[in-house]
């Protein structure tokens, strides 16, 4: 079941001299709520990601996950990183089965378990094959079953998809959501495609750079599955879009946002 | 019908082998041309020895009376007592050497202070020939055996240090990250992740430590110790028996190419890269 969890007044700096990344981050995520957070590049949204998985620690206030401090990693609040990062001397399933054997499981036991997952994610006929002869879409298909192998409550995403084909990315799109819904997993992504958000998220947190804060927020209540032709979808993209320049601080910003290629992809899928 | 069936069956079973065959004999063609021309210039080499009055005394040189010395010597069983304290020698060397050095290695590989702090020592150390420590090993260890082996630590130490820590040092970092992600423990990362990365990059810098290690063991074995292929040299040279010294210079030649072979057969093995 998925974990609730809690921003509690973060600030973080790099340095103690520096200004500060990331300022008051405040926010709360429900048990299984499916949550996208976006903003441009640099604004500090991956950052407040690896806290949450405990890959960073930040320097005032703090993440709760189900009430538990988080202080470190763990398997149970699993990330996903935008390169697959599979080990070349495991063989797809060995890879999987990777969090499993970590927290101690026999290896056949481990195997079993991530058997099914691997059908669920369709590499049934790909589990005893060296990772490096799979295409970027089916590498991160491994990566998502070797998260999921351990149960976690919450899942992470970190760009995911951003580096893979457009048709791989639609649909891993729709099928990471049903996962998690599924299963009840908390599922925070972190994206600068405003598509990829309103596909993917009941709520969507819009992040200002400099420092990093959660300025807007919008909720999407679209039926599942989503589809981009929808007008709903449409519509919602609009709204996104509106706020997200809306809530641009600064003058540089906004500046920035017209002179300068915009980071938000507007792109229709 | 029946015949000629069996015939194109037993034809296409045989021309697989038939083409193995020739593609491996053309494998050896250069190899061949070139242990040839080797061949050639020794023979040439012992040519004009045996015609030259004040040199005639080493004619056992040349090819012909060393490889039948080598031919007694491997009939009379002779020669495998000092390949195999050769052996033993140089594998309890490499044992000690990958034992220290790839620990040491992991540890100035991970951890940026501990290379700022070593490299220079390091560096300089690895300069000193290992035949140098040979007074000092003489004095540490009570025993000749000791002290060669000694000095075949300080041979491959260096080369599996080096090799090992760049190894470490060129991990992807997000293999750490999400191994880190997943919950690993400090050991589980090196066992399951720092030592499978690095495995490649290890038995290569096992591969240069036999090497050197077999360049060091003969010089070493001239002194002290009564047995050996490096005793068997100057053992011949002292019974002016030239034709058995350079039958062991072959030994020694074969067997040091023997051990880069299994080397890098070991580097394939361990290689995870695809081709």
């Amino acid at each position: 079941m998925g974990a609730s969890i809690s921003l509690d007044y973060i600030t973080h700096r790099f340095s103690a001299a520096a200004k500060p990344t990331l300022k008051d981050i405040e926010n709360r995520i429900e048990p299984g709520e499916l949550v996208a957070l976006i903003g441009r590049s640099g604004c500090g949204k991956s950052t407040l990601l690896h806290m949450m998985a405990g890959l960073l620690i930040p320097s005032d206030g703090c993440v709760r996950i189900n009430n538990h401090l988080v202080t470190k990693p763990s398997a149970k609040w699993n990330m996903m990183f935008q390169k697959a990062s599979l080990y070349p001397w495991m063989n797809v399933k060995e890879n999987a089965a990777l969090g499993l054997l970590f927290d101690g499981m026999p290896k056949a036991k481990a195997g079993e378990r991530v058997d099914t997952l691997l059908d669920m994610v369709g590499l049934h006929d790909k589990k005893e094959v060296n990772v490096q002869s799979l295409s970027g879409g089916q590498q991160q298909r491994v990566a998502l079953a070797r998260s999921l192998a351990t149960e976690p409550e919450v899942l992470l995403l970190d760009e995911p998809f951003s580096a893979l084909d457009a048709f791989t990315r639609t649909q891993l799109q729709e099928e990471v959501p049903n996962i998690c819904r599924e299963r009840g997993i908390t599922m925070v992504i972190v994206t600068h495609d405003i598509d990829e958000a309103i596909a993917m998220a009941d709520r969507v947190l819009i992040m200002s750079q400099n420092p990093g804060r959660i300025v807007g927020e919008l909720t999407v209540d679209l039926p599942w599955p989503r589809r981009h032709m929808d007008a709903g979808f449409q519509s919602m993209r609009d709204e996104l879009m509106q706020q997200f320049k809306g809530t641009d601080t600064g003058l540089a910003g906004r500046n920035g946002a017209d002179t300068e290629e915009s980071e938000v992809s507007e792109s229709a899928a | 019908m029946n015949t000629s069936n069996t015939q194109t069956i037993t034809a296409a079973s045989v021309m697989p082998n038939m083409s193995q065959l020739f593609g491996w004999l053309k494998s050896l063609q250069y190899p061949a041309v070139g242990i040839t021309g080797l061949l050639l210039l020794w023979w040439f080499g012992g040519f004009m020895i045996e015609n030259d009055p004040d040199l005639s005394a080493f004619a056992a040189f040349a090819p012909a009376p060393t490889f039948s010395a080598l031919v007694d010597l491997v009939a009379s069983g002779e020669v495998w007592q000092p390949i195999g304290s050769s052996l033993y020698r140089i594998l309890s060397g490499l044992v000690w050497g990958i034992g220290i050095g790839v620990p040491v290695g992991v540890t100035v590989g991970y951890f940026g202070l501990a290379l700022k702090v070593t490299n220079v020592p390091f560096q300089f150390l690895r300069m000193i020939s290992p035949l140098a420590w040979m007074p000092i090993a003489v004095l540490a260890f009570q025993s000749w055996d000791s002290a060669i082996i000694f000095l075949i630590v300080m041979a491959t130490v260096w080369p599996i240090i080096f090799s090992t820590a760049h190894g470490v040092r060129r991990i992807d970092p997000n293999w750490f990250k999400v191994a880190r992600n997943l919950g690993a423990s400090g050991f589980q990362m090196l066992r399951r992740i720092i030592l499978p990365a690095i495995m490649t990059d290890v038995m290569a810098g096992i591969r240069l430590a036999v090497g050197v290690a077999w360049v060091v063991l003969v010089p070493a074995e001239y002194l002290g110790v009564t047995s050996g292929l490096g005793y068997a040299i100057n053992d011949a040279r002292d019974t002016l028996s030239y034709d058995s010294l350079a039958a062991v210079v072959i030994v020694i030649g074969i067997i040091g190419y023997g051990l880069d072979t299994v080397c890098s057969v070991l580097i394939k093995r361990f290689n995870w890269h695809m081709e």
